[in-house]
């Protein structure tokens, strides 16, 4: 058996080298992802073992990694790209809206796009401008991209090698403050399906929804609110784009009410389409409206306010207290 | 001999050392070498004052001190971060004092030596690696810019900037500032570009410190950086990083012409990041400590004390006094950084735009009594 305890990143790392051992066309390109492992040293030792044409220090330019991964694509080969922080991915923002997404449309299906954008996303490490930041909702919103996060180290772990398998482009976000939360991982198990959410816990007086990095926090909630009496339902929505809310309808049809939480600011974030759909297919089996629980519409703050930027335990408990209170 | 090989081509072996050579002049401008021996260089002659030689003499060890401090309060947990600019004081130093007050500089996140040019506040750039705000100085008013942290932004700001005074005919220039892994991103070739085609005043300073993050120059190009200049339309120059009074000079001949109206100019800053990237790097995963030791003997300071003491322009009691004086500057930092007050929750709403929006007012307005509720 090779069941083991494994952090987060470390899922990741050896979920990168699986996925290059089981086939040769799978290129990872980025800054800094050789000799020093990566900023975060997810892909640590991968180069000294799978040599410089497979794990490739980039230049620096994101533009560059992926419009050079679209060709490498066409090539036949499954670049896998890494951008150092959430907030340098805009340059290759370009190439991944109007490239990068739309190519399969546009080639009718001839020129698919087998491309991973693994992002770091999120804040709560204390750092400076462009290192915190929630970007997903640009991805979920471009047609063509799809967009997971992963909030533990056996969703990492598999996650990425079935997102590096996917015939689509994928951005795989990845909850940085979340790298050294460890669990233990079955390197032996089938996973489930990757574009698939998750009850991680059952409940029956409110559905939190949460992804990446949220989830524990909101785990950690459903806890608190079990000693006070209240029995959260907690899902792991897992894939962003496309959105699986099967198991959301079916957990509000019997609670009733939902709260969406994420850190990325409110306005126009995951949590309003979501909320939009639970109210559309659920309207009658709603006890109060949707809510979200999120970042506020502003800049992400210096590292001294992220806290209180930050949704934690209490403004998802207040969420809750709010929604059982209509 | 191939483009790579010029760019490294050994000039002063250091026995034993893995450093990167020391190009030759008169293609490297160099007016003070390592050893603190003052040559001419046909282009770029400076006539300095003893007082302006004691001057930059103080204003590289201050910074350095400063410096110093940063990385000690980051190591306590005082700062999150800190950008070291250890090995890089004479071309900050250099290139900050060849600014006129009208000029404008647009740094990176490391060009702490600058700041110090343009009587920023220290605490106000520290302030900004603590996390209590996003740098407290004031940009306009200092004519320096605000750090950015996006690679290589700046450079098409500063661009920008020069195109305005062009406009508003300033006699003032721009002064971008990037590093040798920032020219890899295209927004700096759409920098230089713009900045030929509409003949901006704008000077690109690049500290080629031979390392972005990990990754050596190799990987980002394959001729020395000066010489891609050529293809823009701009002139590219190549000084010793590590040379203040060659950076002086370079500069403000470049910063000359710029507001003479003759265009931009390229400036390679061959130096040495002696630190690590950030405190949050590991530099010993990609280089050799033998590296380090190397350019040690090329340090930026060393040489001008050298020269200074050999020409009889500076007493020990001046270098006493210096370094006092940067022990108080360093005591007077600390305690301006501990004494720090956190910044109000509600900061992060109040700048967003010239005038509040009401859905903004609203959240506003319920993160204030969400925290209220707390207090009662
Ligand atoms: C667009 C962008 N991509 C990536 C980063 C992360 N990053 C920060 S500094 C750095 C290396 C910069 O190297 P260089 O331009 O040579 O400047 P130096 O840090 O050596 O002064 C990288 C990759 C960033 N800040 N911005």
């Amino acid at each position: 058996m090779s069941t083991e305890t494994l952090s987060l990143g470390k899922a990741l790392n050896l979920g990168l080298r699986r996925a290059m051992e089981d086939d040769p066309k799978v290129v990872l390109m980025g800054e800094d992802i050789g000799r020093l492992g990566g900023v975060f040293r997810i892909t640590d030792g991968l180069q000294k073992d799978f040599g410089e044409d497979r794990v490739v220090d980039t230049p620096l330019a994101e533009a560059g990694i992926l419009g050079t991964a679209v060709g490498l694509a066409m090539r036949g080969y499954r670049p896998v790209c890494e951008i150092q922080f959430d907030g340098f991915v805009f340059p290759a923002y370009n190439q991944l809206v109007t490239q990068v997404a739309k190519i399969h449309a546009r080639s009718r299906g001839k020129l698919p796009m087998p491309i991973v954008v693994r992002i770091p996303f999120g804040g709560g490490i204390g750092a400076v401008e462009h290192h915190s930041e929630s970007p997903e909702a640009y991805f979920a919103h471009t047609a063509g991209l799809k967009v997971v996060a992963v909030s533990n180290p056996v969703d990492a772990y598999w996650g990425i090698q079935q997102a590096i398998a996917a015939p689509d482009p994928v951005v795989f976000l990845e909850p940085k403050r979340r790298y050294w939360e460890k669990a233990s991982v079955d390197r032996d198990a089938t996973p489930g399906p990757l574009f698939a959410s998750r009850v991680v816990r059952g409940g029956d007086d409110v559905t939190v929804l949460a992804y990446g990095p949220m989830v524990k926090t909101v785990l950690q909630a459903a806890e608190a609110a079990a000693e006070e009496g209240r029995s959260l339902e907690v899902v792991d929505l897992r894939t962003l784009s496309p959105l699986d809310l099967e198991p959301v309808y079916d957990s509000v049809r019997r609670t009733g009410r939902c709260v969406v939480v994420h850190e990325a600011p409110l306005t126009l974030g995951l949590g309003a389409e979501i909320a939009a759909r639970v109210t559309e297919t659920c309207f009658h089996s709603l006890e109060a409206p949707v809510l979200r629980v999120g970042g506020y519409d502003t800049p992400y703050p210096p590292s001294k306010l992220e806290e209180e930027y930050l949704p934690d335990l209490d403004r998802v408990l207040d969420a809750v207290d709010r929604s059982l209170a209509f | 001999m191939t483009a790579l090989q010029q760019a490294t081509e050994v000039v002063d072996p250091v026995p034993g050392a893995d450093a990167p050579h020391l190009p030759t002049p008169p293609d490297l401008v160099q007016l003070l070498t390592p050893e603190g021996q003052r040559l001419e260089h046909p282009d770029y002659s400076i006539d300095v004052s003893a007082d302006e030689l004691r001057s930059l003499y103080r204003d590289l060890a201050l910074v350095r001190r400063w410096d110093v401090e940063a990385t000690a309060l980051q190591r306590q947990g005082e700062l999150g971060i800190w950008a070291s600019l250890l090995g890089q004081e004479a071309a900050q130093v250099g290139a900050g004092r060849a600014l006129r007050p009208d000029d404008m500089a647009f740094p990176t996140y490391r060009e702490h030596g600058v700041a110090w040019t343009r009587d920023v506040d220290p605490l106000h750039v520290m302030s900004l690696f603590r996390g209590s705000d996003m740098g407290g100085w004031d940009p306009l008013a200092t004519r320096f810019n605000l750090y950015t942290v996006v690679i290589g932004a700046q450079c098409l700001h500063a661009t920008g900037y020069a195109m305005g005074l062009q406009r508003d005919g300033a006699e003032s220039a721009a002064l971008a500032f990037l590093g040798d892994g920032a020219t890899s991103q295209g927004e700096v070739n759409e920098a230089l570009i713009w900045a030929t085609t509409f003949d901006a005043p704008v000077v690109f300073f690049c500290q080629y410190n031979q390392y972005a993050i990990s990754v050596p120059i190799e990987r980002q190009s394959n001729v020395p950086l000066y010489q891609r200049a050529a293809g823009f339309g701009l002139p590219g120059v190549r000084v010793d990083g590590n040379d203040v009074l060659a950076v002086l000079a370079v500069t403000r001949a470049a910063l000359a012409a710029a507001r003479e109206g003759q265009g931009p100019t390229f400036i390679e800053a061959f130096t040495y990041r002696m630190g690590a990237h950030t405190t949050s790097d590991d530099p010993t995963r990609y280089r050799l400590a033998s590296e380090l030791e190397a350019w040690k003997l090329r340090d930026p300071i060393a040489r001008v004390k050298a020269y200074l003491s050999r020409s009889g322009l500076a007493d020990p009691a001046f270098f006493a006094a210096v370094d006092a004086e940067g022990d108080e500057l360093a005591a007077r930092l600390r305690q301006g950084v501990l004494g720090m007050a956190d910044p109000a929750g509600t900061e992060i709403f109040d700048s967003v735009y010239a005038e509040m929006t009401p859905p903004l007012a609203q959240q506003r307005a319920e993160f204030v009594a969400y925290h209220q509720g707390f207090e009662s």
